[in-house]
């Protein structure tokens, strides 16, 4: 994204203040172009990938291109999307909370026992080592046709970051606050609850964040399974019929839903807990 | 300084730390010495002397496991509230203020921390020369300033003893005299029992009524020595042909055997 430089050559034997302005006006370009790049570069791949699509004349079942999926996207009713969209929405968000309720209790119960760990902890590798896709006819057979077997699923996909994160940022504590609270007789609840769990919510935060989208993942995955709605049944659904241009625009909206998803759960960070982002974060 | 009465014993200590491998390391071996009431003792001896262990000892956060520790004449069985401590790096918590960190003592042993509370965590900032920062977040402030914080936080309980546990050792050297002269004033504004680990002989010299000379593994006392610097002690005592005749007395302590 060069700029012409004839007029900066020429200009090179101009008066001191001139060059000095010239200089300002380039540096504020630079912050705009920077600023803008992301923008400009999606903008880039949207008419790079428009461009190929009637250039080659791919066909819309290979590759839609991206106007013939937001016609398709425009064609499905509002009624539609609102009833697709909140069904994955509802199966992700309980999911991921209760990936957050079992994980962190769960990870206090491992730093504190040895036993625990010693016997949960194997198990947890376990579970979390199985394909969650080849369990999830299983878990949908077991659990019967509702919500819970969905929402199960993205609890199996979801909670394994929370506990090892969390475990990690217990045991990162520094070791001489743990003598401090020693020091105190505070107790083992207090030193949990005053020092190693706060000590915790930045490796916390950075496993929810990563959840955010496993999440979403977990709860397409259980829809592809058994499902009467959502997206991840609508592409299904899509696909089938050979719909492909509308099948991506599923897949569009379920992308912004895991950027929403994962930007909530940054604001969050940054509203509950500023200390814990870095300076220039916050 | 060495008329009073004992405040912490040391009889026959020996400190055996087993390892995952099943080999035993003596950190600790025949340690006897006396603190004396507001006496400012240092323990100065290379790496792996044993030194923190003597203060964890002391803090009751491990057993000895031969000879006896005993504050006030009673054995140390479990760590106690006349006790204070700094350690190597200032460990804040970063969610609280400076203030919330001077009381977090309070908070985290009782639950809860009172009005007057507050008020005397403000006089130990002020104390530390720090009346201004209370609402300060903890990385706005140095290292040296967060150090002072944690001097203020372990004054909060008003302990009998403070316990140092190379203090300064992570600050650049300019902070580091700094400091030492500062804690020098606190420590007349407030007198305490201190014991100071240190691995830097200026500052042991420049601080300290005695020195306890250790040495390495096992950690066992070389030398006791008096420093009769006059106090109150300044900069210019750091050039006192006194001073650097300890100094060089003590290094010639640490080296002799390794040089030989």
């Amino acid at each position: 994204m060069r700029l012409p430089t004839t007029s900066a050559a020429s200009s090179s034997a101009a008066p001191l203040p001139d060059r000095k302005a010239r200089a300002a006006a380039v540096a504020s370009l630079r912050l705009w172009a920077d600023r803008l790049a992301p923008a400009g570069a999606f903008i880039v791949l949207i008419v790079v990938w428009e461009g190929a699509c009637r250039a080659f004349h791919i066909p819309s079942f290979l590759l839609p291109s991206p106007s013939a999926i937001v016609i398709a996207g425009l064609d499905v009713t509002a009624a539609q999307w609102l009833s697709n969209i909140s069904a994955t929405l509802r199966v992700a968000v309980m999911g991921y909370i209760l990936a957050i309720v079992v994980s962190i209790p769960l990870a206090v119960a491992l730093v504190n026992s040895r036993f625990l760990s010693r016997t949960l902890y194997p198990i947890i590798v376990i579970v979390q080592s199985t394909p969650i896709v080849a369990v999830a006819p299983i878990i949908v057979v077991t659990l019967g046709a509702s919500d819970l077997p969905r929402v199960v699923i993205t609890f199996l996909i979801t909670f394994f970051p929370i506990v090892v994160s969390t475990v990690t940022g217990l045991m990162a504590t520094p070791e001489e606050l743990i003598e401090l609270s020693r020091s105190l007789r505070a107790g083992r609840a207090r030193e949990m609850l005053h020092i190693r769990l706060p000590f915790a919510v930045p490796y916390i935060f950075s496993a929810l964040k990563i959840s955010t989208t496993l999440a979403v993942i977990g709860a397409v995955i259980a829809e592809f399974v058994a499902a009467e709605h959502g997206l991840g049944f609508f592409i299904m659904f899509s696909t089938s019929f050979f719909k492909i241009p509308q099948a991506f625009a599923g897949l569009v909206v379920l992308v912004a839903i895991s950027l929403g998803f994962f930007r909530l759960c940054t604001l969050a960070q940054r509203w509950l807990v500023p200390w814990s982002l870095p300076k220039s974060q916050r | 300084m060495n008329d009073h009465a004992s405040v912490i014993r040391f009889a026959d200590l020996a400190q055996t730390f087993g390892r995952d491998d099943g080999t035993a390391v003596t950190a600790l071996e025949g340690v006897t010495f006396d603190i004396g009431r507001n006496e400012f003792l240092a323990v100065l001896g290379p790496s792996g002397c044993g030194k923190s262990t003597l203060l964890r000892l002391i803090a009751g956060l491990i057993k000895p496991s031969r000879g006896v520790v005993s504050i006030y004449d009673m054995p140390v069985t479990e760590p106690r509230d006349e006790i204070g401590i700094v350690f190597q790096r200032p460990t804040l918590l970063p969610w609280f203020d400076v203030l919330g960190n001077v009381t977090f003592p309070l908070r985290h042993k009782y639950g809860r921390v009172t009005a007057d509370d507050k008020t005397r965590a403000r006089d130990l900032l002020a104390l530390v020369g720090l009346a201004d920062f209370a609402a300060k977040r903890i990385d706005e402030l140095s290292g040296g300033m967060q150090q002072r914080v944690a001097i203020a936080r372990a004054l909060l309980l008003d302990p009998d003893i403070l316990l140092m546990d190379e203090p300064f050792s992570a600050l650049d050297a300019l902070t580091r005299d700094e400091m030492s002269l500062e804690l020098l004033r606190i420590w007349s504004e407030r007198p305490k029992t201190v014991l100071f680990i240190t691995h830097s002989i200026p500052e042991a010299v420049l601080l300290a009524d005695r020195i306890i000379v250790m040495t390495s593994r096992p950690g066992r006392v070389r030398e006791i020595i008096d420093v009769d610097l006059p106090r109150p002690r300044s900069i210019a005592t750091l050039s006192e042909p006194k001073f650097h005749a300890l100094a060089n007395h003590i290094r010639g302590e640490l080296f002799s055997r390794a040089v030989a």
